[in-house]
């Protein structure tokens, strides 16, 4: 497949994945004296495409995963999944970042890990720090907390489940 | 027929390999790992959790304290995310004295983790000869930024602190006593026939795994993936530079992935980086060094910023990379660190399969360059329990590289 420039790809996936791309927007930034370009495109899909979003990404390029952030926003949870392709060659990688918004109500996302398996610590992360199941992860263990860390509590949440009042405790 | 049995090895928290704590266990056939499995997190200080209630300039502080070998990367991937969410230019010198801060960092740590892998089989004279060369770079860090280790010269928009053109000379004498000295530490590990039996064919990481498990810096590069921030964006004064993606080959002829590729990969690095250094002071631009340098104004700017913004730099071990979510307030609606080492970690299962017991601390330290002590290991056997301390542990590895030379 012929490399794509960030237009292209944000073309590419609003052909494929038709009206489940919720959002896009490519940011441009220059640096140095050349002011040689990196661009960065955001891509916002539905849920229930995000595991297409990846597997349409792999066709353009396999990716790189770097890694997965969460931003507990109120009646939802926002998912990012932070990418790049086209690394190998001077200045030419292009980073992908895919966001999933999942409601509060029905947080669950499909694993990736059959299609990239360096994404596993990033998918337990999510799992222990925000409280998502990720279906059909291969390794279901906590990965940074300890054993006895409470159950139920979410240490990225900002509701009821956030960590508050561990963190009050710990100064008694 | 007896039936054969297998023993469980774990290792750590307090570990073979590295500065962080990360408990290892292993399944082991005799002295075959046929079965790793890590636990990591002992270490897990809630630095994000602190910064989400801190404005920019505060965390730059605890983000240069993430960690004591990458703080210049650290910081310099914070601030390009708050300034690309934020919208801000850095002036042109400041990117220049950026990379050279970020070469010096690269220098000291390679050097630093060279001296640390040759301990590790039992060569001290040259752990005690890589480390007497790394006080040099250090000094230089020291007489540029006033800091030995933390360094404390990034700012959001720019850095802190000048180069002068009358600091040139010190500067140079510097990187010239590295070009004299580099040869030496070189044939050492490259020539040297004890290294070469520990470290040749072992802990070998194919192409295709790295790839798969998404491994960075010089783990990736020694297995031939063409992975470097540096070389693949444009940023800081990178894009304007004469750079290229350091694999095995350009030395050897050949990319192998095992610990004696990544040895090869961090010597051309600092070969690299002194090169990287001296391009930036021929072409360093006149101007400021801050895009703002009244630090209330902007935080008052920063206050008001709505938008994500993603950082990535090289660090000495591989791509770092923050995550930030501004929203109208004072400290980040969502801030996400990743160091190179949590890409890294995935990549040890394929390297430790297969090899001896021994090899633990010289495959797990060959991913990256801090390696402090093993402080004991368990070896269970039944419902018995023998310790093996850090000594015994490091004994094993002296023992192998001996029994190897003789």
């Amino acid at each position: 497949m012929k490399r794509l420039t960030p237009e292209e790809i944000v073309e590419y996936f609003n052909d494929k994945l038709k009206e489940n791309i919720k959002d896009t927007k490519i940011e441009r930034k220059t640096a140095g004296k050349k002011k040689n370009e990196f661009c960065t495109v955001w891509l916002k899909v539905d849920k229930s495409v995000f595991k297409d979003a990846v597997r349409e990404l792999c066709g353009i390029d396999f990716p790189h995963f770097a890694v997965a952030s969460g931003s507990d926003m109120g009646d939802y949870i926002e998912l990012m999944y932070h990418f790049s392709v086209y690394y190998g060659e001077r200045l030419k990688e292009i980073s992908i970042t895919i966001s999933v918004d999942l409601p509060k109500t029905d947080l669950r996302i499909d694993s990736i890990c059959d299609i990239i398996p360096g994404a596993l610590i990033s998918e337990r992360e999510i799992q222990e720090m925000l409280g998502i199941k990720v279906e059909g992860i291969p390794d279901n263990r906590r990965i940074f907390l300890p054993e006895d860390f409470p159950e139920g509590v979410y240490p990225w949440r900002k509701d009821e489940k956030g960590p508050q009042n561990l963190v009050r405790d710990m100064y008694e | 027929m007896s039936e054969k049995t297998t023993y469980t090895l774990p290792i750590g928290p307090i570990h073979p390999a590295l500065k962080e704590p990360v408990a290892f266990e292993f399944e082991t056939e005799g002295e075959r790992i046929i079965n790793v499995d890590f636990h990591v997190g002992h270490v897990h200080r809630g630095i994000e959790w602190i910064g989400m209630h801190r404005n920019p300039v505060q965390i730059l502080y605890i983000a240069e304290r993430i960690c004591g070998i990458c703080n210049i990367c650290h910081p310099i991937a914070f601030c390009r995310a708050v300034e690309n969410a934020a919208g801000i230019e850095v002036p042109e010198r400041a990117d220049y004295i950026r990379v050279i801060m970020a070469e010096l960092e690269r220098i000291h740590s390679h050097i630093l983790w060279a001296g640390v892998a040759a301990h590790e089989i039992g060569f001290d004279t040259v752990l005690h000869l890589s480390w007497a060369m790394r006080e040099k770079v250090l000094d230089l860090i020291e007489y540029l930024t006033g800091n030995r280790i933390t360094k404390a010269i990034m700012a959001v928009g720019g850095v802190r602190r000048d180069i002068t053109e009358n600091q040139y000379p010190t500067i140079n004498s510097a990187l010239n006593y590295y070009k004299e000295n580099l040869d030496t530490i070189k044939s050492v590990f490259l020539d040297d026939k004890s290294i070469q039996m520990r470290a040749k064919n072992c802990g070998i990481l194919t192409k295709e795994d790295a790839l798969k498990l998404c491994a960075v810096g010089p783990t990736t590069r020694a297995s031939g993936v063409k992975k470097d921030v540096r070389v693949d964006q444009a940023y800081c004064a990178y894009g304007d530079l004469n750079i290229d993606y350091m694999t095995p080959d350009l030395l050897t002829g050949e990319v192998n992935g095992d610990v004696y590729d990544r040895i090869v990969v961090r010597l051309l690095e600092v070969e690299q980086s002194i090169d990287l250094i001296e391009q930036c002071i021929d072409m360093l631009p006149a101007g400021d060094i801050m895009a703002e340098p009244k630090i209330p104004k902007l935080l008052a700017m920063l206050k008001k910023v709505e938008g994500d913004g993603i950082g990535r730099a090289e660090a000495p071990r591989g791509e770092v990379i923050h995550y930030v979510k501004l929203k109208a307030g004072d400290a980040p609606f969502t801030w996400k660190v990743r160091a190179p080492t949590y890409n890294n970690l995935l990549p040890w299962v394929p390297m430790l399969l297969g090899e001896e017991v021994a090899d633990i601390p010289i495959v797990a330290a060959s991913t990256d360059p801090c390696l402090s002590c093993t402080n004991r290991a368990i070896v269970i056997k039944g419902n018995k329990r023998e310790v093996l301390d850090n000594e015994a542990l490091h004994r094993m590895s002296v023992e192998k590289t001996r029994r190897l030379a003789l």
